[in-house]
């Protein structure tokens, strides 16, 4: 037995190294304080790499499965004899992997921020925000129970809404940062609704104990019924409300394209392949209690997974902001992975969807951190974020070109690229369990294509436009992270993840259905084709259809009014008819009751303060009448 | 020896001479005025002492005894208070109370 006792410091040194910059980093000189981050991300990384390594091929498989193991706990807070609070360090192979994925990405991020940001100002409150949410990001995969999970569930919460507002000065960049943290908290009080109802049932907020599938949690919690659903159901699905909101997925998407108002590499990290995965990740965590206790939370899962990708993808098709046409396609690709969570099954070849979902969670954080990178390399070079603005960027941004056509044909699924293997993966395992999802994801992975390479045709074909200066390539610091990145997503998919992560830990055999996979490739090809006929030389034919679908068009356009809903529920029904009465009432009846008192209060002791003069005489004189008074009264009139 | 001097003479007397000082303390500005109706005040409860002692407890000396208690009480109080007075002339050269304000903040 191999001891994990250090990788307790995988989340505490980016926790340190965020004390550092942030108490200290106004002090060093921005380019040193870059340096520590990248530097500390590093170590992380390399410490993350040397902990995969030994976790999945020198730990101890008992009867052939990766074991969960609990490297650290320490009771946290001890509230009574049986509720307390732990804080600790769990290893299986999805925390593992995750931390392989996020420290991959972060670390390329920091590299590429220390040539995007440089001479911006707040440079080491940048990269401090970045440490602090690389430390909240570790936490949350690595915690061992759900209240820490939850609490680091908060922190990258936190850590989002500061790095969005990061340009504080813009209204913008304030606003959408508000959204992104109002729009998240709300559905994290699903969350926390969901975590009391579950471990009220289980007595344990322990994921070993919650998880195990002759544990008894599970058999114990699915008894109790309410309202048709078993209240493991009502708890898991209110869990899910959270994973919706974080995972940008339908309804609670709005604040994702907004949140690109933030610097882009944080776009890339944040937004792209890390904290929005969360959501996936929470599924995952919890994977056994949805499959044993609550299949019909699993099922929505799967549908709101369906549901989002192919609404985002449409409306992906019609954005002209590229980092906008991102975010959709983040939200699209996230609905893959929950629809793959959704489909699966437990043990074995029946655990595919599992594996695929992890599979693709792991290539789209490639891919997608990539894509956004690049993004970043060409905003940079053009100083615009729209794709009217750019073409023919071909000849000026060589590298960004072929590492960005690589992405795309990434997230196209062509093989042999990773995007190709994950989301063949998924196919068949939505082809197994729901014929139905499975039509309208084959459906998404022809609009994928299609709106990918709409954006790469427009940026970097179709007619020239003018530019003030000429565009130039990015300095090597941003060039050298697209090109690994590249190589990431190229390489990706040949991780044999059918023995690394399955859901009970045991490896199985699983092979490329070519009957799914050809006709998939064969639609990605074909939305390319489409997108390469209409957007690679200027032509009429995009407005002519958006012309014909003039009103399809317009709602895609403006995001089926989504948000506009949204306004309208909360403007026009819950302010007015709930906040504003409640607020009239709190100013008038609550503090105009204390006002009144204070008003009479000072008006009665204005008017006596006069008797109060200081005058002895005065005050005896009182005191003789009053006695003489009682007097009379008491000897006169009192019988 | 006195037998003949009723109770309620006393009593009259007494009531008399409290009101007046009660009256002289409540009206007069001067000092000294209100320290002499404090002292008639102090003599009429004297008298009332001495009266009942007299008649309820002819035997007994508490009543006399109270009464010279209060009448070297008074001595002392006079002292201190015309010490005080002498101060207050010398401060503000006048022992009217109503001109003697400056202590009220």
């Amino acid at each position: 037995m191999i001891s994990f006792n250090y990788t307790i410091w995988i989340p505490l040194l980016p926790f340190m190294m965020f004390i550092v910059l942030g108490l200290a980093g106004h002090r060093l000189l921005p380019k040193l304080s870059g340096l520590i981050g990248t530097a500390g991300l590093g170590i992380i990384t390399i410490l993350s790499y040397f902990t995969a390594w030994s976790y999945f091929f020198t730990s101890e498989k008992i009867g052939g499965a990766y074991q969960k193991i609990e490297a650290a706990n320490i009771t946290w807070l001890q509230l009574t004899d049986k509720l307390h609070i732990d804080m600790g360090v769990l290893l299986d192979p999805i925390s593992v992997m995750m931390l392989v994925v996020i420290s991959t990405v972060s670390f390329m991020v920091h590299i590429y921020s220390l040539g995007y940001m440089k001479g911006e100002k707040g440079f080491e409150r940048f990269f401090a925000f970045l440490s602090l949410f690389t430390f909240s990001m570790l936490g949350l995969v690595l915690a061992t129970n759900i209240f820490q999970m939850y609490i680091f569930w908060e922190l990258v919460g936190i850590s989002s809404y500061l790095l969005i507002g990061f340009y504080y000065q813009r209204p913008s960049a304030v606003r959408a940062s508000k959204k992104a943290f109002i729009v998240t908290r709300f559905a994290d009080l699903g969350f926390l609704i969901g975590i009391l109802i579950l471990s009220f049932n289980t007595k344990t907020f322990d994921f070993i104990t919650l998880t195990d599938p002759t544990g008894p949690a599970i058999a114990q919690g699915s008894s109790v019924a309410f309202m048709g659903f078993s209240v493991m159901t009502w708890s898991m699905i209110f869990v899910f409300m959270g994973g919706v909101g974080k995972s940008a997925m339908f309804p609670f998407h709005i604040w994702l394209p907004d949140a690109m108002e933030g610097p882009t590499p944080v776009s890339a990290l944040i937004h792209a392949a890390t904290m929005v995965v969360a959501g996936v990740y929470l599924v995952a965590r919890m994977f056994p209690i949805y499959y044993f206790s609550a299949p019909a939370a699993l099922d929505v899962v799967a549908y709101v997974g369906a549901f989002s990708s192919l609404f985002a993808a449409i409306i992906a098709c019609t954005q002209t902001d590229i980092k906008r046409v991102l975010a959709y396609s983040t939200m699209s690709q996230i609905g893959y992975m929950m629809l793959a969570m959704g489909v699966s099954g437990y043990g074995g070849h029946e655990g595919l969807g599992y594996m695929a979902s992890m599979f693709h969670l792991s290539t789209h954080a490639m891919f997608k951190a990539l894509l956004f990178l690049c993004a970043g390399a060409i905003i940079h070079a053009v100083h615009s974020n729209y794709m009217t603005d750019m073409g023919g960027l071909r000849r000026y941004l060589p590298v960004t070109h072929i590492t960005f056509l690589i992405a795309c044909l990434t997230i196209a699924g062509i093989p042999p690229l990773s995007g190709f293997f994950s989301k063949d993966e998924i196919l068949a395992a939505a082809l197994h369990h729901n014929k139905f999802l499975f039509s309208v994801e084959y459906a998404v992975a022809g609009l994928t294509a299609f709106y990918m390479f709409r954006l790469y045709f427009n940026i970097f074909w179709g007619n020239e436009t003018h530019y003030h200066s000429i565009p130039h390539e990015a300095p090597a610091t941003m060039t050298v992270p697209l090109i690994l990145l590249a190589a990431g997503s190229v390489f990706a998919g040949f991780i044999p993840f059918n023995k690394l992560v399955t859901t009970d830990g045991r490896a199985f055999e699983s092979e490329i259905e070519w009957a799914v996979a050809i006709p998939s490739v064969l639609i990605g090809l074909a939305g390319i084709g489409i997108a390469y006929i209409m957007y690679a030389r200027k032509t009429e034919i995009p407005d002519k259809l958006a012309a014909t679908f003039k009103y399809t068009y317009k709602w895609a356009y403006n995001k089926f009014y989504i948000d506009e809903v949204y306004l309208f529920i909360t403007k026009k029904i819950i302010f007015r008819y709930i906040a504003e009465p409640v607020a009239w009432f709190d100013r008038h009846i609550v503090d105009g009751t204390m006002n009144a008192i204070a008003f009479l209060t000072q008006n009665v002791s204005f008017r006596i303060r006069g008797f109060q003069s200081g005058q002895l005489q005065k005050y005896a004189f009182v005191y003789v009448t009053g006695a003489v008074l009682l007097a009379v009264v008491l000897i006169y009139l009192w019988h | 020896m006195n037998a003949g001097i009723p109770l309620q003479y006393f009593l009259v007397l007494a009531t008399v001479m409290f009101f007046v000082g009660v009256y002289g303390f409540l009206t007069r500005r001067n000092l000294i005025t209100i320290l002499m109706s404090l002292e008639l005040i102090l003599n009429s409860v004297n008298i009332n002492f001495l009266a009942f002692n007299r008649y309820l407890y002819p035997h007994k000396l508490e009543g006399f005894f109270f009464s010279l208690f209060i009448i070297a009480v008074a001595a002392a109080e006079a002292a201190v208070a015309i010490a005080i007075i002498i101060n207050i002339y010398r401060r503000f050269t006048t022992i009217n109370v109503e001109d003697v304000n400056e202590m009220k903040y």
